[in-house]
């Protein structure tokens, strides 16, 4: 047994019992339980995928740390590995799947791509991280983060688990937590936040068609949790400067 | 280099005079074909000179002509040099006949070629975009469309450094101002329809568009599988558990490697070619190279051209070793088969790892030899895993997979491909030659040094995935052999041809270089114009066109039979969307 991270510190144990006895809290007891079963999920998407197997095999074997269990479910896992590059087309796959996992879920955006687009970040189809849609818990950087960066970034997450209150939590709220929307492919991948910006470059550029201006359609990719009003703001802003 | 792949033993033009004339542009090479002839000249060339073989279809814009240019690869299955020639089409009116009735390996090039330039193609018999999705605004890789991060027309970018200060592309540059959406656009009222489309296409082709009730069910297995071995998706149409029809759906890896390969300077295109078939990042180097210095016309010195095949056969090694684990789990034996193989797969990734410092990720070739000399110890480390580890090993699995009772059963008989279908279908590599079609391009074309080395073009005759499996197992033996010819003769001497340089001279012209990487044959078509960025580069993925057969092999097999047929084609999701 892990003592360390079961006792709470200050209380004194008998040598002679330790093994038998731990003093602690619900919220100790509990988190010790859940940071050594995180199940992720099977679910590669490009090069980091096959680091993750890598890390999955004899060499490194996550196993130890409680995780071999790769679940190609959604509904069985607990951690979302986003290991590769997410492309537009891909996105509303990943959002549905993210919104079938059970709570408490947590997302690791594995090396350059998923964390922020990587080397392909400039490409017309290729999203600049999944965290534009999902929140992310732990970053892993490198292309591809070697197993061993990998396995660095499970045990980060493992002691995020660790300090997880049960009160305050989001899913141990009383309000259940809305779901992410699904984004559609449309001219462009449209996430559904977004859909008055959208909307607004379109007849924007309708006006402009009529003036004889040549207008440029002018929108924002759109996809920036929480703060998508002031960018919108900012769209709406540039639209007129054009 | 003279393993070019250009005819010139016949001159084309004086024998077909009315159809065709020479490609006359400095450092181009080829013919020229009038579009009314494409289909009738292609036939000829088939039917009467034996070119059986479509290596690769692409296309070019060439803005200022204000012509579109549709290339054709053609080769000889029987070995021997190939013959490329062009069709021209006014960009304003982009309309070509589709060869895909000729051969069918054009289908889903010809779909990529409108998905990513809009040029139609008469005939094509399910003309639908490819990479991007239905409803995509306009076509990426024509030279006057804009990403949406677009900043400049070619690297490197001067706003990254403005006053020796790095700045973040989306700081200056709001996300997406250059999406296109259409006049008076309204998000509300769309509807996507690309999945309904494919499934329209199933049911009509098999008359069951009509009202009448039948058994007849359309499943999808993908994206999210954990069988498809990445971001792939089949859709089949199910009578019972039998497969009446597949088509594959790609795209959802396609990270722009063309588009933003023509941005990028020459040499800053070697480390994206690692990313394409991200398992053997080495071959993805060597053929990318070799492209490149078919155009400025070097050759790099001996120590690195044994270097080169020396990786070159490592990463085929561990592509195939990868392949053959993972099969294991297709057919059921969930992760045991693989631990085996990922075991020694670890061992040669240490030897990537010391001579390029990256793992998967090498960046290990430069134009003209390799980036630097083998480190201290490395080539005891190779001598002692080909003489005397991985023989040892791969005997090893021999013994536990080859004549195991099950393995047999799910693989036997399964996925049948034709030498014709296969050459049909462009299928290349280990597919192309379990179908019994002694093909492979270090025999029939060699490149680099592999005319010197003794080794055996592996073939099997039934063209089913237990003789895939088998292809695969006797290549690494074949591998294994020339590795011990390499590392006996490897001389000593410089790596690099003249002094290494991050901005290289490519004189204008085109090439197009091809190796036999692990999965099949990889071309790179690449066009200069004498800029320091390639003006067009266009990978022929051999896992894309390996695709082709998918459907041939699943007709009336189970399901479950699906998922081995895919394992036994070995894609690699990189390279398919790129």
């Amino acid at each position: 047994m892990e003592q360390e991270s079961l006792n709470k510190p200050g209380y004194e144990i008998p040598p002679e019992i330790q093994q038998q006895v731990s003093v602690t809290t619900l919220d100790r007891v509990y988190n010790w339980c859940r940071r050594n079963s995180l199940w992720p999920m099977m679910f590669g998407l490009a090069c980091c995928a096959i680091e993750m197997i890598a890390m999955a095999a004899s060499r490194i074997d996550f196993s130890r740390f409680g995780m071999e269990v790769m679940r190609p479910s959604p509904r069985q896992a607990d951690v979302m590995i986003v290991a590769g590059t997410v492309t537009k087309k891909m996105v509303p796959q990943i959002v549905r799947l993210y919104n079938q996992m059970p709570e408490p879920k947590y997302v690791i955006a594995m090396g350059a791509c998923a964390s922020g687009g990587g080397p392909f970040k400039e490409g017309y189809t290729v999203v600049s991280g999944i965290d534009r849609f999902l929140p992310v818990d732990v970053y892993i950087p490198g292309c591809p983060p070697t197993p061993q960066a990998l396995m660095n970034g499970l045990i980060a997450l493992q002691k995020k688990v660790d300090n997880e209150p049960i009160k305050g939590s989001r899913w141990y709220s009383k309000e259940p937590v809305p779901e992410i929307p699904v984004p559609v492919l449309g001219p462009d991948l449209m996430d559904p936040r977004n859909y008055d910006r959208i909307k607004a470059a379109g007849q924007q550029k309708a006006e402009d068609q009529a003036a004889p201006a040549e207008g440029q359609a002018v929108s924002e990719d759109g996809s920036e949790n929480g703060s998508a009003a002031g960018q919108a703001e900012a769209g709406a802003a540039q639209v007129k400067a054009s | 280099m003279e393993q070019t792949i250009v005819s010139n033993s016949e001159d084309l033009a004086a024998r077909f005079p009315q159809m065709v004339t020479a490609d006359t542009r400095a450092g181009y090479e080829g013919y020229i074909v009038q579009p009314e002839h494409l289909v009738k000249f292609t036939k000829k060339l088939r039917d009467e000179l034996g070119y059986d073989y479509l290596s690769s279809l692409t296309g070019v814009d060439y803005i200022e002509e204000g012509k579109f240019e549709i290339v054709y690869h053609l080769a000889k299955t029987t070995g021997g040099p190939g013959v490329v020639f062009k069709v021209k089409i006014p960009r304003d009116k982009p309309e070509v006949a589709s060869i895909t009735p000729i051969y069918r390996a054009a289908e889903f090039q010809e779909r990529e070629v409108y998905d990513l330039f809009g040029v139609r193609f008469k005939n094509h018999p399910d003309l639908r975009r490819i990479l991007t999705w239905e409803g995509f605004e306009g076509y990426p890789l024509r030279k006057d469309w804009k990403e949406p991060y677009y900043e400049e027309d070619a690297k490197p970018f001067k706003s990254r450094w403005p006053n020796g200060q790095v700045v973040r592309s989306e700081d200056n540059n709001p996300y997406n101002d250059n999406v296109q959406y259409p006049d008076g656009f309204d998000p509300e009222e769309w509807t996507y329809t690309g999945d309904e489309l494919i499934y329209q296409a199933l049911r009509r082709k098999h008359g069951l568009d009509s009202d009448m009730d039948t058994d007849q069910m359309i499943i999808n297995l993908g994206p999210q599988h954990p069988s498809t071995h990445g971001v792939f998706r089949m859709v089949t149409l199910l009578e019972g558990e039998t497969i009446i029809d597949l088509k594959p759906v790609f795209g959802y890896l396609h990270r722009n490697h063309e588009k933003i390969g023509e941005r990028n300077t020459w040499l800053q295109n070697m480390p994206f070619t690692d990313r394409l078939d991200y398992i053997s990042s080495m071959s993805n180097n060597f053929g990318y190279a070799l492209a490149v210095e078919k155009l400025m016309g070097i050759k790099p010195p001996e120590r690195a051209e044994y270097i080169r095949v020396m990786m070159a056969e490592l990463t085929r090694i561990v592509s195939h070793l990868i392949s053959i684990g993972f099969l294991g789990n297709d057919v059921g034996v969930f992760f045991t088969q693989v631990l085996y193989c990922l075991e020694e797969r670890e061992l040669i990734l240490d030897i990537f790892e010391a001579v390029s410092g990256s793992r998967m990720m090498c960046n290990y070739f430069r134009f003209g030899g390799v980036a630097r000399d083998l480190p201290e110890g490395v080539l005891d480390k190779v001598k002692d895993l080909v003489f005397n580890r991985l023989p040892r090993k791969i005997d090893d699995l021999d013994r536990y997979v080859t004549n195991n009772e099950i393995f047999k059963f799910r693989a036997q008989g399964v996925g049948v491909l034709t030498a014709e279908q296969a050459i049909q279908n462009g299928a290349s590599g280990p597919i192309l030659r379990a179908s019994g079609v002694p093909y492979d391009l270090r025999r029939a074309a060699p490149y680099s040094i592999y005319d010197r080395f003794e080794f055996d073009v592996c073939t099997q005759e039934h063209g089913d995935t237990y003789d895939r499996y088998l292809v695969r197992l006797d290549e690494i033996r074949q591998s294994l052999r020339i590795l011990q010819q390499v590392v006996r003769d490897i001389p000593d001497g410089p790596v690099q041809a003249g002094k290494p340089a991050y901005q290289v001279k490519v004189p204008p012209g085109e090439a197009y270089g091809r190796v036999e990487g692990p999965k099949g044959e990889l071309g790179y078509y690449v066009v200069s114009q004498g800029k320091p960025n390639p003006y067009r580069y266009h990978v022929r993925a051999p896992s894309f066109i390996n695709l082709t057969s998918l459907s041939d092999m699943c007709k009336g097999e189970k399901v479950a039979d699906a998922v081995v047929i895919l394992g036994s084609i070995d894609i690699v999701l990189g390279e398919v969307d790129r």
